[in-house]
């Protein structure tokens, strides 16, 4: 389980565009770089990024080698119902790391 | 060696912050150039805004997860941090003051021995190693406690002839370059080797996130970094020296405040 640090708006009002923000711990290393001793170390990086609310997927990412460790994302949602945000990584082995957070929208 | 001024020198150019305590009585040498400065300043507009962004700074995953383990118990049912403490905010004020004097030891204590030393006692638990993701997220959590206080270390008393050894250390040529911390982060802060921009070398923001490392890493391994860069073999994690030299750059750095996670290039 990786650590995640995640940022949404308490409340919302309906309509309104608000920024997500997210931070994940993770090594993201590329496979292209060399220890001391000259092995090649191996890749081992985040390939994906899901958003969900409730069900419904509202915001999707994919990475790559050059994306820097502990990636962190902003993104803007419109508001438009109640519901619980599913935040879901996924790494190239198949791991998954998700927390959720609940989005209240008033009106 | 021509840079020494006395503090009253010293005070006229620049006034320590209200309220900070400050070991120095006239007549001390003072071995900086004034005004002081945390290495924040050196850095890009981009990553101190990456600092400055409490959500967004990597640092505070470690933070998060420190305060995570602050609640765990120790081996069997030994207490957790939060058991004797309560809070971490409990402990604001204390990283400031470390690295300190410690009878018991006959030396130096740094934070990082200090909760080893919490866990050995208290929790029955083995030392965490250095650079461990545990003790790098113990250590941010309690100095990001203390973030926004000035450095107060102490050198009075027993403390002194660890000082006087650190500051040896700090003026003494090593490695191939054959350089001291001094001629660097003394004598040329501002100025730039090859595309780094030098700092003066004050110790405000550990544990650090080092975008080079790409991971948070302790004053030792700062310091080990600078042997490297002068060719030098570093010293282990936990050498002595590196206790001495972590006193004399508290006390070189009194007054400056805590911005545990600080990030840097």
């Amino acid at each position: 389980m990786l650590k995640a640090r995640i940022s949404v708006p308490a409340t919302a009002t309906r309509g309104e565009v608000i920024t997500v923000k997210t931070l994940v711990s993770h090594p993201m290393e590329t496979g292209f770089r060399r220890d001391a001793l000259g092995a090649q170390i191996p890749r081992n990086i985040l390939t994906e990024f899901e958003c969900l609310l409730d069900d419904e997927s509202v915001f999707r990412a994919n990475f790559h080698p050059a994306v820097s460790a502990n990636p962190f994302l902003s993104f803007r949602l419109r508001a438009e119902r109640s519901g619980t945000l599913t935040f879901r990584w996924r790494d190239q082995h198949g791991e998954e790391t998700t927390v959720t957070r609940e989005l209240k929208v008033d009106g | 060696m021509g840079l020494a001024v006395t503090f009253s020198t010293l005070a006229q150019d620049y006034a320590l912050p209200s309220g900070a305590p400050d070991a120095l009585t006239g007549g001390t040498p003072a071995m900086r150039a004034p005004p002081m400065r945390s290495g924040y300043h050196y850095q890009s507009a981009e990553i101190r805004a990456l600092q400055d962004d409490d959500f967004a700074n990597p640092g505070m995953l470690w933070v998060d997860q420190g305060d995570a383990l602050w609640r765990e118990s120790g081996a069997a049912d030994e207490p957790s941090c939060q058991s004797c403490h309560g809070e971490p905010s409990s402990l604001r004020g204390v990283a400031v003051r470390y690295p300190r004097y410690d009878e018991s030891m006959g030396g130096l204590i740094n934070l990082e021995g200090r909760i080893n030393r919490c866990r050995q006692e208290h929790q029955k638990q083995p030392p965490l190693p250095y650079e461990s993701e545990p003790l790098l997220a113990l250590t941010a959590l309690l100095a990001h406690q203390s973030r926004g206080m000035p450095i107060s270390v102490s050198i009075e008393g027993p403390a002194r002839e660890f000082f006087e050894q650190g500051k040896t250390y700090f003026y003494t040529r090593r490695g191939q370059l054959n350089l001291a911390c001094y001629h660097c982060h003394e004598l040329n802060p501002d100025r730039y080797l090859r595309g780094d921009r030098l700092s003066q070398g004050q110790p405000t923001g550990y544990p650090i996130y080092r975008l080079d490392w790409q991971t948070l890493g302790s004053l030792q391994r700062r310091l080990r970094f600078c042997n490297t860069g002068v060719r030098a073999e570093p010293h282990e994690f936990g050498d002595p020296t590196w206790l001495n030299l972590e006193l004399f750059l508290g006390w070189r750095a009194r007054g400056l405040l805590y911005e545990t996670p600080a990030v840097r290039r």
